[in-house]
């Protein structure tokens, strides 16, 4: 069952449409799994139906005869036909997350980081990083701080870090009041989707220099 | 021209979907065109690309009106997410990751009475934000508007971040007190 949801904050971002790219993801992919955020979400789409309602304003009206272009467009494409519902995915990664690995994890190209922890960073645009993390069951992940905002999402496995456990589904969101060392349960290893618009502080020098190269 | 409520509008893209009907389809474009228009505006596309954009989101709204769902949302809410979809392509070119859909079963018709319930909630809620204080109202307008980020609203108005948080909490507060 998923405890850990996104913020009023995020959500409204994300139905206003102010997100850098790599924190859509993390936020769709949240929403596929988790209904509550869906039902929330939908709370602030509404919010913005009502503005779009009142946003009406004479000095910005419609050419003349942009209506009868509209229709003229209409009219010349081709039929549409129905989309083909798609069925519901079955495995690790839901949509939109697979989409952007081109499968599910086992089509993950990953890179050694140290320590048994693995990455692959994802193709968003530059304002803000995602990366998909395994951590092996029973690893921590090394100490760290944060210049921005942190969202890390489980999509298999288990973590926990000083503040609570994190599951399936749930995901955490940290900011530059939080320094905390994840560490993944004994058991099945943990995959989780990590997005930061800002690098990492890590606290052991090693892992510093390292970062330039690993770009977290 | 007559205001409508949300279950008319319904009926409206109902009938564009149904039979193509382009006289329903002219009602919904005089009343939604110029909002799309005048959204993308206030978000900062220029006249030229907001007339296109706002001719291309109703062409939308043709093409997809078999796929609205009324037990999910309003046709004003379905309209805005087709718009600002197209503003963020606009706008930044960056992509839009979207939750999969839920598989909702095959043809499932909507149940009736939620329909009607959602609907008129959704007016309802228009309604509460025309009735909101100026100064809260112009927050949330701007936030969903101005495609700025939270701090960078506070950076233009010299506001506390905090303030402007509690602002929108505030508001929404209230819109989720006036409809329950």
């Amino acid at each position: 069952m998923i405890t850990h949801h996104l913020s009023d904050k995020l959500l409204m971002a994300y139905s206003a449409g102010s997100l850098p790219e790599a924190f859509n993801l993390a936020v769709a992919t949240h929403i596929a799994l988790c209904d509550e955020c869906r039902a929330r979400l939908a709370s602030f789409d509404a919010v913005g139906g009502a503005i779009l309602e009142q946003a009406q304003d004479e000095a910005f009206a419609l050419q003349d005869g942009a209506l009868a272009a509209t229709l003229a467009r209409i009219k010349a494409m081709p039929p549409v036909t129905k989309p083909t519902p798609r069925h519901a995915q079955t495995g690790v990664l839901p949509e939109p997350l697979a989409g952007y690995i081109g499968g599910d994890v086992e089509t993950i190209r990953w890179r050694n980081i140290g320590g048994g922890v693995r990455q692959a960073i994802l193709p968003t645009s530059k304002a803000a990083t995602a990366r998909m993390l395994y951590i092996p069951a029973g690893v921590a992940v090394p100490d760290h701080g944060h210049n921005g905002l942190e969202m890390t999402l489980v999509l298999q496995g288990a973590f926990a870090d000083e503040t609570a456990r994190f599951g399936r589904g749930d995901i955490e969101i940290a900011d530059e009041d939080l320094d905390h060392q994840p560490i993944a349960e004994p058991g099945e290893d943990c995959i989780c989707l990590a997005v930061t618009d800002a690098p990492l502080k890590f606290r052991a020098i090693l892992p510093r220099l390292a970062q330039p190269f690993l770009r977290i | 021209m007559k205001a409508r409520n949300g279950a008319e509008w319904v009926v409206l893209l109902r009938q564009i979907a149904e039979t193509q009907d382009t006289e329903a389809f002219t009602l919904l474009f005089q009343h939604f065109a110029p909002r799309v228009k005048a959204f993308l505006m206030k978000s900062g596309a220029d006249q030229a690309m907001a007339e296109e954009v706002a001719q291309e989101v109703m062409v939308t709204v043709w093409n997809k009106a078999t796929q609205f769902d009324p037990a999910r949302a309003s046709v004003a809410t379905w309209i805005f997410t087709i718009a600002r979809n197209r503003r963020i392509d606009m706008l930044r070119r960056d992509r839009r990751p979207e939750p999969e859909e839920l598989f909702w079963g095959p043809e499932e018709e909507p149940d009736q009475l939620q329909v009607l319930a959602l609907q008129q909630e959704s007016d309802q809620l228009i309604a509460a934000i025309a009735d909101l204080p100026e100064k809260q109202r112009i927050m949330i307008e701007r936030a969903y508007f101005s495609d700025l980020s939270h701090s960078e609203i506070a950076e233009e108005t010299g506001l506390p971040l905090g303030t402007i948080k509690s602002r929108i909490r505030l508001a929404l507060d209230r819109l989720r007190h006036s409809l329950s």
